[in-house]
């Protein structure tokens, strides 16, 4: 079975042809780029929102973006139980659109962090995270001035008594703690799904490390630990989409 | 002479959530508190939009305006929003 992506691609996307590249060259996934005007999306397994400054990030960031003509398809897609997964500017989108709780708010830092982070992997009973462990440490990069997450006391409760906060970033000193130092990131949270673990987003950036060619030269292995979050997406839909 | 046909204007002020981090009023507020306001407990930065309506009817606008700002110029998870209207022309 081929399994079949869309990239969504905003004006102001840059990281689409990232994406594009890991799923179908990497992974051998049949994917399509499909621009914000289109109405309707092929019929796929994933749809990925990738990241950039779609509509130049004017008034908050995807803000704009979520009206686009498409996002009507990439709701009732992720509303039919579609995978879905959005990147940076893609997991800014996605919780504008109301698919994912929270917001994604400034910097606390107040300056743009382009940097490797590490992430732990908190749970790994869903599609994103189900070809890590528990526990598990992931070095991805990250690239943004909003990623800042924040959501309110009660949600956050259901949120993690569901076991749907998925990526936490780890300090530099290898502790996870309630403001992440990266980002100022409410409970450190880098990564989350939704209620029916279906739609995913992060502020890191996991096709930019799923090449050992490409996956930095700061690591004696090369870094391919975003591959595993794609491969497990990959293998969601190959099992499930049958 | 702003009688009839001469429109409304919606000024709205869109502020973070007062649980809500703000890093920006932080910094600005450190910045005073540098320059001698010490008296200064608090900065909120927020966002201010002029939207000018080709209406005269304050009610309809004022519906209106709170859907724009429900729907697209704040987002009700971390931004509170407030807005008056006044009529074009009056230099308000």
């Amino acid at each position: 079975m081929t399994v079949t992506a869309a990239v969504v691609v905003f004006p102001g996307s840059n990281c689409d042809e990232d994406c594009r590249h890991v799923l179908s060259d990497v992974l051998d996934v049949s994917t399509q780029m499909v621009w914000h005007k289109e109405s309707a999306l092929p019929d796929v397994d994933l749809v990925v929102l990738p990241g950039g400054f779609s509509y130049g990030d004017y008034l908050r960031s995807g803000a704009i973006a979520r009206f686009s003509p498409v996002m009507k398809a990439v709701v009732e897609h992720a509303r039919a139980g579609g995978l879905t997964f959005g990147i940076c500017n893609g997991f800014q989108i996605l919780t504008e659109a109301g698919l994912l709780p929270g917001a994604l708010r400034h910097n606390r830092g107040l300056k743009f962090v382009c940097q490797d982070v590490t992430v732990r992997v908190q749970h790994s009973d869903s599609a994103l995270t189900s070809r890590a462990v528990a526990g598990d440490d992931l070095i991805i990069p990250v690239a943004h001035n909003e990623g800042c997450y924040y959501v309110g006391p009660e949600i956050l409760e259901r949120l993690e008594g569901e076991g749907q906060v998925l990526l936490r970033y780890v300090d530099p000193d290898g502790e996870v703690r309630g403001q992440a130092a990266v980002n100022g990131s409410l409970a450190a949270v880098a990564g989350i799904c939704n209620s029916a673990r279906n739609v995913f987003g992060m502020m890191p950036h996991p096709e930019r490390c799923s090449e050992a060619l490409v996956g930095g030269p700061a690591y004696g292995s090369k870094n391919t630990d975003g591959r595993r979050l794609f491969e497990g997406l990959v293998a969601a839909a190959a099992g499930g989409g049958a | 002479m702003a009688a009839q046909g001469s429109g409304l204007i919606a000024r709205i002020v869109v502020t973070p959530r007062r649980d809500v981090l703000d890093p920006q009023g932080a910094a600005v507020q450190g910045a005073l508190a540098s320059l001698g306001f010490e008296e200064v407990s608090r900065v909120r930065i927020g966002r201010f939009m002029e939207v000018e309506l080709h209406t005269d009817d304050r009610v309809v606008a004022e519906q209106r305006v709170h859907k724009m700002c429900e729907q697209l110029l704040a987002n009700p998870v971390v931004e509170d929003f407030s807005f008056e209207l006044t009529t074009r022309g009056t230099g308000a």
